[in-house]
């Protein structure tokens, strides 16, 4: 391991050389743990997932991260995460399908906990029957717990959404949780471009202190779980509380937006913005849509694309911005139920205009081809199917 | 568009919005909100002041940061935040010591608390207020609580970047720029010519007398059981 020295995140993230790798998703998700400074990883590997955790534990063999041990299971991971952050330790783990909703329940209260961590999703079925194909329904179930949820699209945005998404956690304006998902499979065990700062920096540490909450609520012993309980109250007052205690996890979640601009680049990447058809995905399916895009523009048809970055916070403004012109809206995804198309429905005025579809799921890809099936639906050009026998 | 100035004293009703689900933003650097728009801290300064200088029962709140942060900085804090309670006149001061919810009654004249901090407020007739050393977080469900129920005008004077919920909000604010507050806040006093002979405000009336040479483990109050005292010890030494 080489000596690292810290530097200040805007030149690690924004300023510092970066040199070409190819890699997996897990080796980017290592790679920004190596770069983080992290004090703790909590695994539970659920098999088979990916090596994402395994690398992790390689990085405190190589004296990356400071401490690392596998929990009894997931439930026992997320809730060591949480104590381990409000003692003051800068946290990763990563989970996945069934594991992740295993541990919901922890993960669902850190928001209101004000816990800044990283959870890393590697997203795969969660129904039975039992499948360890990638599938990305689990992200409905985060939408709504007050995390910052990152969609990646490849191994790139892997490294570079895992890296900030510490730095963003901790601002105190923000301190909740960040979740980085990416396809399982398709972006955890193929490799791709990816461009790294040097590997002797890393992040400054954590600073408990700089925090709106104070670093650690246990000062009667036994530790007390939740921050100031109010909830075993009935009264009026109790409401409130956890009224307000609500609204402050999703402004903090509302003011990560800035941070994430600053970082990031963006809420949303858009290609194209003067589109008649836009395509609007995350993670997997915007690369597909990214490769639906340049083929239609080569047929000569005048098609955007609009990559969601954040699920949450929910780029409300500026997909109305982008999208007010459109004449259709085609949400590829790779799950069922449409969540995406739900949420970009909900965004727009006009939601009528929003192609459901085209959607795959249980392990399937997602060909290029349905996605332009849909672009010249929208276009009203019909073309022959043909038959090959 | 955004209502100007969306974040006015209350009382805004049963459950009003936060400032931030109205599009408030939380200032940059060298700026300040107020009403919930981002301005000139010079501008917010004197805004704040004269709320302070004609509001009935002008309130500052030290929270955590300032009553117990045992460094440097939270004492040099603590001192100016005592310097700008001695120009504002008849100030009193209020702290907001922990952030426990206080069952099954909170004493209105001793304290403030997080979890109800409108109770204080409406006990107290307090019409303008400032938060200084409170976290964050405390501060903004505060902040919401009171801009709910009372009609009071909230000044947050936050070491950190600030708060969309109150009234006026300084951000960055440590023992220097609670002095340069200090200072616009007299000289607008000269302005509204307002006479005022600086004293510091009234000893908190709730608490009692403190007797710093014998500590007994009743002076620890609920926290008193940690100490495991056998019947009638008086603990003679403490940090």
């Amino acid at each position: 391991m080489p000596e690292q020295r810290v530097v200040e995140p805007e030149y690690l993230i924004l300023e510092a050389p970066r040199e070409r790798k190819f890699i997996t998703g897990s080796q980017a998700f290592a790679e920004a743990v190596k770069r983080a400074n992290v004090d703790v990883a909590i695994a539970y590997p659920i098999t088979p997932q990916s090596e994402t955790m395994h690398l992790v534990g390689d990085l405190y063999a190589q004296g990356y991260v400071k401490d690392y041990y596998r929990a009894e299971e997931e439930y026992g991971a997320m809730s060591a995460i949480a104590g381990a952050v409000r003692g003051g330790a800068r946290a990763f783990t990563a989970t996945s399908g069934p594991g992740l909703l295993r541990g919901l329940e922890a993960i669902a209260s850190w928001p209101g906990h004000r816990i800044p961590a990283v959870l890393g999703i590697m997203t795969r079925v969660v129904n039975a029957p039992l499948s360890i194909q990638p599938d990305n329904v689990e992200i409905a179930y985060l939408l709504n717990a007050g995390l910052i949820v990152l969609h990646a699209e490849n191994q790139q945005d892997v490294f570079d959404f895992t890296l900030a998404g510490f730095v963003i956690s901790e601002k105190v304006d923000v301190y909740l949780p960040v979740v980085v998902a990416t396809e399982g499979f398709f972006v955890t065990h193929a490799k791709g471009y990816v461009d790294l700062p040097p590997e002797d920096m890393k992040l400054p540490p954590r600073d408990p202190y700089k925090a709106p909450v104070p670093p650690t609520d246990c000062e009667i012993p036994p530790a007390r779980i939740q921050r100031d309980a109010p909830v075993q109250k009935s009264n009026f007052m109790s409401y409130l509380i956890h009224a307000v205690w609500q609204q402050e996890v999703w402004s903090a979640n509302r003011r990560a937006a800035k941070w994430i601009k600053h970082y990031l680049g963006g809420l949303i990447e858009v290609v194209n913005p003067d589109a008649e058809v836009f395509i609007v995905a995350s993670g997997c399916a915007a690369a597909q849509g990214r490769e639906a895009q340049r083929y239609a523009t080569m047929e000569g048809l005048n098609v955007g694309l609009v990559k969601i970055k954040s699920l949450r916070p929910f780029p409300t403004n500026e997909l109305r911005e982008v999208l007010k012109n459109a004449k259709a809206v085609i949400v590829p995804e790779h799950n069922i139920v449409g969540w995406l198309a739900k949420e970009v429905k909900a965004a727009i005025p006009n939601s009528g205009i929003v192609v459901d579809g085209p959607r795959v799921y249980g392990g399937m890809t997602l060909p290029v081809e349905l996605i332009m099936d849909e672009i010249y639906k929208a276009f009203g050009i019909k073309k022959e199917k043909k038959t090959v026998v | 568009m955004a209502e100007r100035n969306p974040i006015q004293p209350g009382p805004e009703g049963y459950i009003p919005n936060p400032a931030s689900f109205q599009g408030c933003d939380l200032p940059p650097p060298g700026k300040a909100l107020l009403y919930g728009e981002i301005v000139d801290e010079e501008t917010a300064m004197r805004e704040a002041a004269k709320a302070l200088l004609t509001r009935k029962n002008p309130t500052i709140f030290p929270g955590p940061l300032v009553l117990w942060g045992w460094n440097a900085d939270a004492m040099e804090k603590a001192k100016a935040v005592l310097e700008l309670a001695m120009e504002i006149p008849n100030c009193r001061i209020i702290p907001m010591p922990d952030y426990r919810p206080k069952y099954p009654k909170i004493d209105p004249e001793a304290e403030i608390n997080p979890n109800h901090p409108n109770l204080t407020i409406l006990h107290n007739r307090i019409e303008v207020c400032i938060f200084v050393g409170v976290h964050c977080h405390y501060a903004n469900l505060s902040l919401r609580m009171i801009r709910a129920g009372t009609n009071c005008y909230t000044i947050a004077l936050c070491g950190e970047m600030g708060h969309e919920d109150a009234m006026v909000s300084l951000r960055d604010v440590h023992a220097d720029e609670i002095r340069r507050f200090r200072d616009v806040l007299v000289e607008v006093r000269k302005e509204m010519g307002i006479e005022w002979e600086p004293k510091l405000p009234p000893e908190n009336p709730s608490l009692p007398k403190e007797e710093w040479v014998k500590v007994s483990p009743l002076d620890f109050g609920e926290y008193a059981y940690l100490l495991i005292p056998r019947r009638g010890e008086i603990v003679e030494e403490s940090e």
